[in-house]
Order: structure tokens, then sequence, then C-alpha cells
């Protein structure tokens, strides 16, 4: 498997236009984030459940002193839910800036590879996108035969705690 | 005025010196009414001739120039010849409030308010006595404007010096003074030897020497007083101009040559540069910006500690190769030793957030002194336990209610003077604002002497607005903390005063979200006592965990009343939904944490668990729970730093088994169960 | 080592003025908020130089220089005061308990360093 630590140490381009992302699967999708965002790679920990939440918010675990929330992507995508086996790893990402950011954990169903992709090599998304709502999605890659789906992690991120704000005022 | 960015460091030491300077002047000037000893007028002038000297240094011109008009009044009293009279205290502490004003203006580079500064200057000059024609006090940057006074330039200059013969004495080099003439032309000295005595009477430490000194160049005479300057008086000292020999100033311990009127004037203020007045209101100084200034002991006291932390650390990890069996009982040792250590550490950290609550009470002798005058009554104000300690963010809320109930103290609670004679009392009423620890809590406590709450008209006041039934006996003390109900107002006229809509429920609301409590007693005729309970800290809690099914929760020990078993025969069901229980003479409703939290309980009816009943807002609930577990102090984590705040949810803590628990927002908690159907949430009054 | 100078102000603003400005220019710089705290201080240590402010609390500048001069180890160290323009009179006070010179307040780095490079 592949470490963030690893991918850091990946060899940074092949040239100035690429950049890399991290990729993972769900549902036998293949994703891909910015692999600068990626702090940690951690395995399915039990989590505490935080209550008046979305049925995606799965609760929030202790990182390093840090409360950190975990998000099931597969819940936030509106997919087939399925029991957390070996491959499950929780990809914690850093999203927002400044004041605003914030350390989110994102479980998905196997960590893939690291993939150097040039932007020459990417296309806007079209209207639909697989099960993924295309808001989320900032572009598509295919390399080696494969179409990757580049995730705007800010965005996406960012949409799921706000739509939770919403969530959580209906709720109470 | 441009400063390079470590003056601008330096000048933020300024701006905070000068808030704690006017702080200074103001709680003296507030004691000058009493007493006006000459050692208090001198610690008021000195924080002034501060704030002034720093101020022109830094280039804060107009500061300086407000500040001379101050300073030079302070100094008139400080030397008796100004009587210190109330009207002259008055427009001091006005002006301390201009300053403060300006100093935070100029922090964040706002516009000052320049007709505030002119009428106060005005004030100033009358008291003064004198025509408002100004001598600014000068920037470093007018230096300059001297030279372009300067005198007529000559080709040279002839100078005779024959000093005081202290001039060794007090450390005035010849030998200096020559090198820097050398530096302004040619320079040629003759020394005069005549006046040294015989070996035996001449004394090595003075001088007996005098000279006479020829220097060529175009040479501005300033430049030859700058170097004659501190070593003119007693001397003689004669200066003539090479080929203007009729142009001989002679001094004889004269005053120095610098004192001519008109021509060293610095620049005319107007000339300092002004931005147009823009609309934008002054911001807030950065004083706020969450810096803190801590005791050096404090600091010691932490580094000490984490020197002990290592030195345990390694003592521990010398077992790292292999423990022996016997060596059990000294590791054991060592990690309770780690343990205490590491608490220690942990409150000398908290103690760095700490001050002492005089930074908050400090406001009141001035908040008091003018509110008194306001309202034509008398008032003596006595402060205690100014140096408790608490954290700096409790402290900062804290503030703006403590104030209210001062207001309110001084305008509901104290009488007139024709009141408190026809009374019997003294005419000067009391107010005592006092805190002091108390198991790990700050009490605060607001005393006066005054008319006391009239129950009679509160409770007539509540039950017409159906706070209380009408068959409801309630005990004095209930009564009296009714006057924390939202919409309650005892004030048969709302003044200016107290306020306006801000009622004791926010107050209350405020110190409740603080994690505190807040309640009154009173005695009709003798005076009321509103009595703060506070944590001393926002960052940690002392929490009781609770368990509901599998998971685990915790309440703050000071929202916790008691907990009790539940007996069946005192729960009632009311409109076939909502339980309650009697608790003594009180229905108090349950809400169930398994049913707002959505956790699967190990039983859902009331008698099977406990009930911790909590208080928030003056309201009473049984919050009803499977088990009580340990108490211990938690650090409080925020949800909204990685995530956003939840209803019900104050905050998260990590427990000793690195797993995160939730920590119950009791307030919210209360207030989301009486919206949610159980209206039973009856008003509790105590 | 540089030479060595004793600062003495009640304004920790000042101080640091004081500070910034001679450290920057290589003097070693001791700091005293008081008369009271910079006699003790002096006491047992020497100087090159005292810097002092003539109004501060517990003991005035003027004073300190007096009760310095008084000092064998002070008898010959230049001592000057920080005085404003307004007061001619302190001067005098200053040079008749012992002072050196005085610097006029308000003064800017380079006009200090140019006043301290006159007697050291």
């Amino acid at each position: 498997m592949n470490t963030a630590k690893a991918a850091a140490s990946a060899d940074k381009s092949v040239n100035d236009t690429s950049e890399q992302y991290l990729t993972f699967m769900l549902a036998g999708e293949e994703y891909g984030v910015d692999i600068l965002r990626v702090q940690e790679i951690k395995g399915w920990d039990k989590v505490t459940r935080i209550p008046h939440t979305a049925d995606y918010v799965l609760g929030v675990i202790n990182l390093r002193g840090a409360v950190v929330p975990i998000l099931d992507l597969r819940r936030r995508f509106g997919l087939e839910t399925i029991d957390f086996g070996p491959t499950t790893v929780v990809i914690v990402v850093r999203v927002g800036g400044g004041r605003d950011e914030r350390t989110v954990g994102m479980v998905v169903d196997a960590v893939s590879e690291v993939y150097n992709v040039d932007a020459a090599d990417t296309k806007p998304p079209p209207d639909v996108c697989g099960s993924v709502d295309t808001v989320f999605v900032k572009a598509l890659a295919t390399i080696e035969e494969k179409m990757l789906i580049l995730l705007d992690i800010d965005r996406l991120i960012g949409n799921s705690i706000a739509d939770e704000l919403v969530a959580g005022a209906a709720a109470a | 005025m441009t400063i390079d960015p470590d003056m601008a460091e330096i000048a933020k030491v300024f701006f905070q010196e000068s808030r704690e300077g006017l702080d200074v002047m103001e709680s003296g000037l507030l004691s000058l009414g009493a007493t006006a000893d000459g050692e208090s007028i001198n610690t008021i002038f000195r924080a002034a001739h501060s704030i002034k000297g720093g101020s022109a240094t830094f280039g804060f011109g107009e500061v300086a120039a407000f500040t001379h008009g101050v300073e030079t009044l302070l100094d008139e009293m400080r030397n008796g010849v100004r009587p210190v009279t109330a009207e002259a205290i008055q427009t001091l502490l006005q002006s301390c409030d201009c300053l403060r004003e300006m100093i935070a203006a100029t922090e964040a580079e706002q516009p000052l308010d320049q007709d505030r500064i002119a009428t106060l200057n005005g004030d100033l000059k009358n008291i003064l006595g004198e025509r408002p024609h100004d001598a600014p006090v000068p920037v470093p940057t007018a230096a300059a404007s001297i030279e372009a006074a300067a005198n007529t330039e000559a080709a040279g200059w002839r100078i005779a010096f024959a000093p005081v013969a202290d001039l060794l004495r007090l450390r005035n080099e010849p030998t200096r003074m020559f090198a820097e003439l050398r530096r302004l032309g040619a320079f040629v000295a003759r020394a005069d030897v005549s006046r040294i005595p015989p070996l035996d009477a001449l004394d090595p430490e003075s001088c007996y020497l005098s000279w006479d000194i020829e220097i060529t160049g175009q040479i501005p005479r300033p430049k030859l007083d700058e170097v004659f300057d501190w070593v003119d008086s007693g001397c003689r000292l004669e200066i003539s101009s090479i080929g203007n020999s009729a142009a001989v100033e002679s001094e004889q311990a004269g005053p120095p040559p610098e004192a001519q009127p008109g021509a060293t004037q610095a620049a005319p203020p107007s000339q300092v540069e002004r931005a147009p007045p823009a609309s934008a209101p002054v911001q807030k100084a950065s004083g706020d910006s969450g810096s803190i200034r801590v005791a050096t002991e404090k600091l010691d006291n932490i580094i000490n500690l984490v020197g002990e932390l290592l030195i345990t650390q390694s003592m521990l990890s010398g077992f790292a190769d292999g423990i022996d069996p016997n060596e059990l009982d000294r590791l054991r040792q060592g990690l309770s030793q780690l343990a205490r250590n590491t608490r220690e550490l942990q409150e000398s950290v908290m103690q760095i957030r700490m001050l002492p609550i005089s930074f908050a009470f400090n406001r009141f002798p001035r908040i008091v002194h003018d509110l008194s005058r306001k309202l034509s009554k008398k008032v003596e104000l006595k402060l205690t336990g100014e140096g408790t300690e608490l954290d700096k963010t409790v402290l900062e809320k804290i503030s703006d209610p403590l104030v209210h109930l001062v207001r309110n103290a001084l305008d509901h609670g104290l009488e007139t003077p024709e009141q408190r004679t026809a009374a019997g009392k003294p005419e000067t009423g009391t107010i005592e604002l006092g805190a002091f620890h108390e198991g790990g809590n700050i009490i605060i406590e607001v005393r006066d002497d005054g008319a006391g709450l009239n129950k009679a008209k509160i409770l007539r006041k509540a039950r017409e607005r159906g706070l209380v039934p009408m068959d409801q006996d309630l005990t004095d003390e209930q009564i009296d903390n009714l006057i924390f109900m939202p919409g309650f107002s005892t004030a048969d006229q709302i003044s200016d005063v107290s306020g306006r809509g801000v009622g004791m429920d926010v107050v209350r609301r405020n110190i409740n979200d603080l994690g505190g409590h807040v309640q009154i007693s009173s005695k009709e005729g003798r005076g009321s006592t509103i009595r703060i309970r506070l944590p001393l800290t926002l960052a940690i809690l002392d929490g009781q965990l609770v368990r509901v099914g599998k998971e685990v929760y915790i309440i703050s020990l000071l929202a916790i009343v008691e907990t009790i078993q539940v007996e069946r025969e005192r729960v009632n069901t009311l409109a076939g939904r909502t339980e309650v229980f009697r608790l003594r003479e009180e229905y108090l409703p349950v809400v169930k944490l398994c049913d707002q939290f959505g956790v699967e309980p190990d039983s859902r009816s009331a008698e099977d668990g406990l009930l911790v009943v909590v208080e928030a807002d003056g309201k009473r609930v049984g919050v009803l729970v499977d088990d009580l577990l340990a108490q211990q102090q938690v650090v409080i984590k925020s949800l909204e730093s990685n995530f956003k705040s939840v209803s019900g949810i104050a905050g998260a803590t990590i427990l000793g088994d690195g797993t995160v628990a939730l920590i119950i927002d009791v307030p919210d908690l209360i207030r989301s169960a009486a919206k949610s159907g159980s209206g039973a949430v009856a008003a509790h009054a105590a | 080592m540089g030479k060595k100078i004793l600062a003495v102000d009640d304004s920790a603003s000042m101080r640091q003025m004081v500070l910034f400005t001679l450290q920057g220019a290589g003097y070693e710089v001791v700091q005293a908020c008081d008369g009271v705290e910079a006699l003790d201080w002096a006491r047992s240590s020497a100087v090159d130089l005292v810097l002092t402010d003539v109004h501060m609390p517990r003991m005035d500048g003027i004073t300190l220089v007096r009760e310095l001069r008084g000092l064998e180890g002070y008898k010959f160290v230049p001592m000057l005061i920080l005085t404003t323009e307004s007061s001619q009179e302190k001067k005098m006070d200053g040079k008749r308990a012992g002072a050196t010179g005085w610097i006029v307040k308000p003064f800017n780095p380079p006009q200090l360093l140019a006043t301290v490079a006159r007697v050291i």
C-alpha cells in the first residue's frame, strides 16, 4: 500500500504543468485528490459518534490530540454501503485555508496509486459523472487507459460540513 | 510618520504601556477626590510624563502635544501652584478618555477626533488660565529646523573656554570636546596652564586649565553651542566669530543661547500630515490581539517543571534495557512521579493564561464615580480580592455582565441620600465588589447596602405575566431570583443608566454560557448580594463521566445539582409523553439522553437509570443516564475547529484511553428540551 | 566586549528603544526600571556609562546621579540624564547632582548614539 510518506517522496513532476494525485477506490471507480492536501493515511479505527449529524458523518477520532471528524465517502456519494474490510482506510486531508483550515478524514475502500497528472491529459467533467455530483469533480483524467475522477476536495468537504449545518438545524 | 519595523514593534509596547499609564492616572485621579497628597499627584504626573515622552519619541506628535497640556496642569497641581478642584479632576479624567481614544486611533492608524481634542484642549487651557496659543512639543523630525534658524556663518570662530574646576569630575572630557570641534573644522587650541597650583596644593581631580581655541570653516554657531552645551554653566565661555569681532558673546553662567523665542520653534502643527477623516470607525486597538503578558515567575515554574519531567523521563527510560522484577517498585515510583509532574506542568501552563481579576475590577472606580454623579447618589466602592486569578477569556467575558450588575446596584439598589437618611442609614451607600476562590471555581460577589428587592412587587409582576402559577408558593430566595427571568424588569421606569433591553436574563445567560451560575439574595431595606460562580478557565472542566448505552458523555460538575436514583412512584407522565419527576416540592422534566442523542440505552424507563439533576438559566431538568462513571478534569477541545458546532454538545475531550468523549452543553440541552414539547420545563428560581 | 551602559527608565517602551538602539551599535546594556533598582545593581557592578530618565517612581534620576557619584566605582563614570526640552531647570539640577550631560527628549536612535559617542 502506498503511504503518504512514500507518495510525498515520489518524483515530484515530469514537467511543470503536472500535479500529483493520490488515487483511491470507491465502488469500483478510481478517484484522485491533490496529494498536497493529504496529511496522512491511516487504518480504520472506531469513532465517537456525534448526535444530530447526517449519516455520512461517522463521528470523530483523536488524531494526536486533535478532534477530527470522519466522513464515509460511500454514504456521502449515496453509494451502497459495505462492511469495512482490511483494505478500508481513512485518508486524512486538509481543506480550506487560513482560519478556515480543517483536518478531516474520509473513509474509502482502498488506496490505489500516486500519479503525475499533466493538465493536458485532463478534461472538464461531463454533466453526468458516474454516481458523483459533478460539482465536486474538478476534472477527469486518463492515465494508462484508466479514467480518474479528480475531486475538488475543498468543495466536497466544505459542502459536506455546510450540508451538515442544514441537516443539523432540521433535526433540532 | 514612517518608523522602521523594529521601532514599530517597540511602539506596540508603548501603546500597551500608555494604556496602563492611563489606568494609573485614572485610578489616581479618582482617589484624589478623597486625599490630595503629593505622592499620588506625583504618580499621576509621572504617568502623563511618560506618555508624553514616549509619544514624542515614537513620532506621535498630536498625542504628545495633547499630553503636554495634561502634564502641565498636573505639574502645577504637584507643585501646589494649582488647587486640586473637582472640575480639574473631571477635565483630567475626560482627558484620559480622550488620550485612550487617541492612542487607540493612532495604533489603528485611524484619524483622530479633532473636535474632541480641541474641546478638551480648550478646557485644559481655561483651567491653566492660558490664552489658547500653542507651543507644540517638538518631535524628532523637527530637529532640522533648529539649523534652519542658524546664526550667521563666519569664516571661523574664536573660543575662550575656562571651565569650572569640576569639569573632569563630571566626566566632561576636554579631549573629547576638542575631538568634536576638530570634526567641525580646522582646529587650534592653546592651553593656559598658569592656574595650575604647586604640586602639594594640586587636586588631581580638578581642572585648572583654560583654553583659547581657533576653529576655521563654515561652521554654524549652534554646532558649537552643542559641544559646549553641557559645560557652559558656571564656566567662562566666549565665542566670537573671526572677522566679526564685534559680535562677541560672553556668558557667565547665563542661560544658554538656545532660549530665543520663536527662533527655535518647531514646525507648526498644521504641517503634521493628517489623513482625511474617513467614515470608518476607530477599530478596536490591537492590544486585545490575544497576546498576554506573563509574570516571569509563572514561566520559571514551568521551566522548572519541564526540567523535572526530563529527569523523570530519563530515569524511566533507563529501565528500557530490561526490567528486573525487583525494580518494578522503582518503575512504579517513577511513573507516579511522572504523573505528578505532568499534572503540575499542566496546572502551570494553565496559570499562564490566568490574570488577576483586578483587570476587570479596575474599571469600576471610574464607572461608579461617573454614575453616582449622574444619579446624585453618594456611594463608596469597596474592592476586595482583586488579586484573585482567572482565565483571560473568562475575565474578558465576565467584564460586561459585571458592569451591568454594578450599574444596576447603583441605579436600582442604592437609594438617594435623602431616602437613606430618612431610613436611618448613612447617607453614603456602599457597593462591594469582591472575588475569591472556592473549590476550583471563582466566586464574584456584588453586594450593596441599598433597599433590597421588593419581593411583593416581584411576585405580583411574575404572576401577572404568568411566569409563576397563582397558587404556587415560592421561597424568598426563589422570588428574588425571578429577576433573572427573560423580560423581567423591576424598575418602575427604564433609566438610561441600566440600559434598555439588556436585562438580567442576558446577564445570566452570558454567565451560564461561560459554564457559570448566578444568584441573588436580598433583604428588604438592607441590600442585595449577587453571587457569581465561574470556572477558573474555559480550557479545562471538572466533569462527571456518564454512560448511556455504549457511549460516554461528560457533564460539567458545575451544572450538576445532585444525582438521584429514581423511584417509580415519583415519576409522572404529562400529556401522555413528557415524564416529570417530583424532587421534593418541584416537578422536574426528565430529559432522556438516549432520545436526545439517538443512543441505544440499557433501558428507557426512568426508574432503571439515574437522574442527574442539572441547572442552567434558572431551570432544572433531570437527565436520565444509565450509569455514573468517574469524575475527572478534562481538557476541552472544540468540535468547531475541524467540524462545526453541534446542538447539545459544548465540545469534546480525549479520555485516558485515547478515545474522544463529547461534553454536554447543559444550557443548550435545557433550552432544546423546553422547545421540544416538554413545555413543562418549569421556571425554577434558585 | 562592547562598553557597558546602565539604562534606567520606568517606561518599558523607552527602555526597549534605548536597548535596541545601543545593542544595535554594539554596546552592552543593563536595564533598571527606577533609581532604587539601578543603585542596588550599581553597588556591586561597574559600567562605562549611565543613562537615566528623570521622573521615576521610588527614586528619581537626579537623586540617582547624586547617589551614584557618591559610590567609589562611579566617581568618574559619565552619566547622562534624559530630560525634556522644557526643563532647563532639570538640566541644571542634574549638573549640580553630578551629571555629565543630558539628552533632550524626544530623541531618535541616531541622536542617542551621537550623544553616547560624545562621552564614551
